[in-house]
């Protein structure tokens, strides 16, 4: 089942505590997630922890799913970085500030990897 | 290091009473001397205008409230823009110029010292950073106390010499130049959105007065032996019928005495308090009755205020007035409350010959130095950039030297205006003498830095020179005004310590001038009673730890350490 | 050695009150300070030694500084339109060298605030900003609204040090002083901690302020029944609440200037807190995501009168964003060389832009390893600053202080390598002139 949602990102504290260790495995557990509340998950048929595969108009992203009941539903969060600006919107609009939250996105459930950061950078090599 | 000879020069020194005679002027290491030998650079000055540096005491061109008008003004900015050149960096600004335009545009008019108006002490540290930007120019900074926690304590349990000492290590820690004081008690009241309403309308929560503030300032002022006195921005500014304060307000000062050569109050932009009637319809010039204060007494000096027609950006700490502003004439309004201190409000506005409130404010500058017949009680300023961006200094100097001049801008001004003033039949003209004294000698008189060298050209004062394109025995100013506004503004030379910085009105040299500040000493146990208060404040109210609140040396590069105090 | 009262370099809230224990010019402890702050104190595994390669996928050969500098002043001297961005990591004293560098190059220069807060900057230049120091609102406020923010997870002491818990002189039962009410498109953990949730829906803040301005100019009858998700009866409510309070206090954050709307969010934002001060205190403040990205704005302004996104191409300052930031810039491809310093475009930047920065030379000056290295063709590692360099730093309410050094390592500073480029740049375009 795939999940029509808006997508938005924004800061998290463990993201934070890495922006100096970006290499680590911490990074990448701290940033490279999406979460949804469990009916969305339910709705999507994906367990927390399995992959979700992010698309908007402007790319797509691999990224393991967690929960976050705050969410209202249709609403899907990535920290920010660089998995989730695989899918933000470039367009500033006329004011110099990318969309970086309120995309709509398609989430499906895949089997593919989460890339690592060097993975996903290598992708805009 | 390198000597001068300044050749016929026609000189206004009026600290030294010299008025109009033809001399050399010999320079030494960047101090005026005697004499100098063969080797000396000479400059003729071919007989033309010769006057020390200018010197500004009231100007706001660095810190908090100076960024906030450039951030919230980019159209400011696109304005008088120039690229670099070898010397210079690139230009950028009118009301609110970039930091290095902010010193080449003084230069570029002979000014060579300015004061920064208002230092809020959390803040001095950018204050400091902007100063040093600022090139060329000789700086300080006066450093806000009049809605003060401290300071307000201090007064409402007496404690005079805990007051002093809070003055003394509010100066250090701003590392300022003097008191200022702003609508005093109002900035607190502000904090909650309100105001003092007169000079015994007690600060809510404080339980002292404006009356208190400004008497018990000017007595640990004196007791400190500051070089300078209270600087004083009344209450009630901008508020028709405002001049009934203002007079009162000099009255509280009336018996305080300064060891010193210099009055024991200074009121700044008085053009902007000298309001009568009691609302927009019915608003006038009350500039007489304070010119007759004046007249009467010589303990009082007052700064113009003059208004400019055109753009401004208001910038004060008198923070309702600039919300007041904001409300009425529908602009943009930036706010900044800071902690324990103080207020402030930056507002853009544009003055309109065709407002008769605009006509009325610009002839009550005029007319407060024209009816004050001592030229050294009534400094020029437009207080920049509230009434005016300085670069406008020379033009309101030819006002002030030529009714002619009066009258051409009187002829673009809304007629109702004439009604409500009294400038249309004031025929008294300024010579040269007497704007060497509103734009230096009285400026460094009342700042108290002619022992310090500025404001005059004798033996022993900085090289602080200007050279301007006009020879004042062939020019009648009185007619010729344009050419003379056109030589003030851009110096034949500028001398800066002994240093061309200007030639023909082009920017040749580029160093860096000195900060002025003042360390002052309180007695002991004045002092312990003060950091227990202190200490306790920063405890449990100041959102910065006291390690980090004082401006560091490393903030004042070339700094010039005034020593005062009492024990 | 315990070192007081130390600065934390990571985020707006510049707390002050740190005390890091240094032991053979170590740091090993940090207390006081949260978890993001007490980590980059502690330190990460970091770039060794300056590194360059040709080719972008290749391997990095470990180079002298020198030989990194003059290659990079060659690649900026020479370019025609290079972009100078980051800074918000270093301190002012280099930010001031990197407009002078900028002005060399005749590039443009953008701070991490073009995907931050330089849309409430657009909002100031519209409307203005009345705000204050952050002891003003913890002295004062009694109504606190977090709108499109989340200080839990952001800036973890703000709630504590100034906005909500603290006791003030007016606020002297601390949590107890004052209500607080979250505006978010989900429920935070902030929004957890606040006595009110208000959910709004994504991008429809601007409806809500809209009609919550209604409310305060006593006109609630053109209100529909529900705005941006929220009931009309509970936008009366809060609209009265805040009209009443003693001081309204709204911090806010990328919620509202990345959300649609962007800039006129703020504008709207600041002209209700505007029209609320005609009944009572209010004021408002943007929650500064890096400790020093105010100070950038600061300098910016005061250097060239513009606080963001200068383009010194044509001799003299150029402000346009839209059009001179660094993502606009880059979407059109315009630029021909990128140097990234003390701000990781890598990382947050959107991925259409980095593949166009992928497409030229890319210098990037940083401590640490990140998304922007995985891009770069020369690497220059520099002292991280508020931990081995002590310079001057602006608090999110742009309060100056200086950031401390507590140890020493064998790193140059940032400003150290942008003055060998600024002369280097000056040597090789003098000797072309």
């Amino acid at each position: 089942m795939n999940l029509n949602a808006t997508f938005i990102s924004g800061r998290t504290v463990n993201q934070g505590c890495n922006l100096e260790n970006k290499t680590s495995q911490a990074y990448f557990d701290a940033a490279a997630y999406c979460e949804m509340n469990s009916k969305d998950a339910s709705s999507l048929g994906v367990e927390p922890g399995s992959n979700v595969k992010v698309t908007t108009d402007h790319g797509s992203v691999v990224v393991p799913m967690a929960i976050c009941d705050g969410n209202p539903d249709g609403l899907v969060f990535i920290p920010m970085g660089p998995w989730a600006n695989a899918v933000v919107d470039p367009d500033t609009k006329g004011c110099g500030m990318p969309g970086f939250k309120g995309i709509s996105a398609v989430l499906e459930p895949t089997d593919e990897k989460a890339p690592t950061m060097p993975e996903l950078m290598a992708r805009l090599k | 290091m390198s000597e001068m000879l300044i050749k016929n020069a026609t000189v206004y020194d009026p600290i030294n009473n010299i008025n109009g005679d033809m001399m050399d002027i010999a320079v030494k290491n960047g101090k005026i001397v005697d004499s100098v030998n063969g080797s000396a650079q000479i400059i003729d000055a071919k007989g033309r205008l010769v006057y020390p540096g200018g010197v500004d005491a009231h100007t706001h061109i660095a810190g908090s409230k100076v960024n906030v008008g450039r951030i919230m003004r980019p159209d400011d900015s696109r304005l008088n823009n120039k690229p670099r050149t070898k010397v210079t960096r690139p230009r950028t600004g009118y009301t609110v110029p970039n930091v290095y335009s902010m010193g080449y545009g003084y230069a570029e008019m002979g000014y060579t010292t300015a004061f920064e108006a208002a230092v809020p002490i959390l803040k001095a540290r950018h204050t400091h950073e902007e100063l040093e930007e600022i090139p060329i120019i000789d700086k300080a900074g006066l450093t806000l106390f009049g809605s003060n926690w401290m300071v307000m304590d201090a007064i409402r349990e007496d404690d005079l010499d805990r007051l002093a000492a809070y003055v003394a290590w509010g100066l250090l820690a701003s590392r300022g130049w003097g008191i200022k004081i702003v609508n005093p008690g109002g900035g607190e009241a502000w904090g909650f959105g309100k105001n003092v309403s007169g000079l015994d309308d007690p600060v809510p929560n404080f339980e002292v007065t404006p009356r208190q503030i400004v008497r018990q300032l000017a007595e640990a002022n004196e007791k400190l032996n500051l070089p300078h006195s209270i600087h004083l921005h009344c209450n009630n500014l901008g508020k028709p019928g405002n001049y009934e304060t203002t007079l009162a307000t000099f009255d509280v000062c009336k018996d305080i005495k300064s060891k010193r050569d210099r009055q024991s109050l200074h009121v700044t932009h008085v053009q902007f308090n000298a309001w009568g009637g009691n609302h927009w319809g019915d608003f006038e010039s009350k500039s007489e009755p304070i010119a007759d204060y004046l007249n009467k007494n010589d303990f009082l000096t007052i700064d113009m205020g003059q208004l400019v027609f055109g753009s401004a950006t208001t910038m004060t700490a008198d923070g309702p007035v600039q919300y007041a502003n904001a409300r009425l004439l529908k602009a943009r309004w930036s706010n900044g409350d800071v902690e324990l201190e103080d207020s402030s409000g930056v507002t853009p506005l544009e003055y309109h010959p065709q407002s008769y409130i605009h006509g009325i404010m610009w002839a009550i500058g005029l007319e407060l130095a024209l009816l004050t017949k001592d030229p050294w009680q009534v400094l020029m300023t437009t207080d920049h950039p509230n009434g005016g961006p300085y670069v406008n200094y020379p033009m309101v100097m030819t006002m002030l030297m030529s009714q002619k001049r009066r009258e051409k801008e009187m002829a673009k001004i809304a007629e109702l205006t004439f009604e409500r003033t009294s400038i249309a039949g004031i025929d008294r003209e300024l010579d040269w003498y007497d704007i060497a004294i509103k734009t230096r000698a009285a400026h460094a008189k009342v700042q108290g830095i002619i022992e310090l060298g500025k404001g005059h050209l004798g033996v022993g004062a900085d090289a602080d020179i200007a050279i301007y394109d006009i020879k004042p025995d062939e020019t009648d100013a009185t007619v010729e005004f344009d050419k003379v506004e056109a030589a003030f503004r851009h110096a034949a030379y500028t001398i800066k310590g002994g240093e061309i910085v200007v030639k023909d009105g082009e920017i040749t040299a580029t160093p860096k001038g000195r900060t002025y500040w003042v360390k002052a000493t309180a007695p002991a146990d004045g002092h312990e009673r003060m950091m227990e208060d202190l200490k306790m404040k920063f405890k449990n109210y100041y959102s910065v730890s006291m390690a980090n609140y004082m401006v560091q040396d490393e903030y004042v590069e070339h700094p010039y350490v005034f020593e005062t105090g009492y024990q | 050695m315990i070192i007081k009262d130390v600065l934390c370099p990571f985020c707006g809230c510049l707390c002050d009150d740190l005390a890091v224990e240094v032991e053979n010019n170590k740091v090993v402890d940090v207390k006081h300070a949260c978890k993001i702050g007490a980590s980059k104190i502690m330190g990460h595994d970091r770039i060794k030694a300056p590194m360059m390669r040709d080719d972008k996928n290749g391997e990095f050969r470990e180079v002298s500084y020198d030989e990194a500098i003059n290659e990079s002043a060659k690649i900026l001297a020479n370019s025609k339109r290079p972009l100078l961005y980051g800074w918000a990591s270093g301190v002012c004293e280099m930010m001031k060298k990197g407009v002078l560098l900028n002005e060399e190059v005749g590039g443009i220069i953008d701070n991490t605030a073009s995907v931050c807060h330089g849309p409430s900057a657009l909002g100031v230049h519209e409307k203005g900003l009345p705000t204050g120091t952050l002891g003003q609102f913890a002295n004062r406020s009694d109504l606190v609204i977090f709108w499109g923010c989340n200080p839990v997870q952001a800036h973890p002491r703000h709630m504590s040090r100034y906005s909500v818990f603290n006791k003030g002189f007016f606020t002297t039962k601390g949590r107890k002083s004052r209500k607080v009410v979250v505006f978010d498109v989900r429920k935070t953990d902030t929004a957890e901690m606040a006595d009110e949730y208000v959910q709004v829906n994504p991008g429809e803040d601007y409806l809500v302020l809209s009609a919550l301005r209604a409310i305060v100019a006593d006109k609630a009858d053109v209100v529909p029944d529900s705005v941006g998700g929220v009931p009309k009866e509970k936008l009366v409510e809060l609209g009265e609440a805040m009209k009443g309070a003693k001081y309204g206090m709204v911090y806010f954050g990328m919620g509202l200037t990345q959300s649609r709307g962007k800039y006129k969010n703020i504008d709207n934002a600041v002209s209700l807190i505007t029209e609320l001060n005609a009944y009572g205190k209010h004021s408002i403040l943007p929650m500064r995501g890096h400790y020093n990205v105010t100070g950038f704005g600061q300098v910016c302004a005061w250097e060239t009168g513009f606080v963001n996104a200068v383009d010194m191409s044509r001799g003299i300052p150029y402000y346009n964003p839209g059009e001179t930031c660094s993502n606009d810039l880059l979407m059109r491809e315009e630029i021909d060389a990128a140097f990234v310093i003390a701000g990781d475009a890598g990382a947050h930047f959107p991925a259409q832009s980095i593949a166009r920065m992928g497409k030229v030379p890319v210098i990037q000056v940083d401590p640490f390893h990140n998304p922007t290295t995985e891009m770069a063709n020369i690497v220059i590692p520099t002292k991280v600053s508020g931990v081995e360099l002590e310079g001057t730093a602006y608090r999110m309410d742009s309060v100056s202080l200086r950031m401390r050094k507590l140890v020493d390592v064998d790193f140059p500073s940032d400003e150290e390598v942008l003055d060998k480029i600024i002369a280097k740049v000056r040597e090789i375009k003098g000797a072309s002139s």
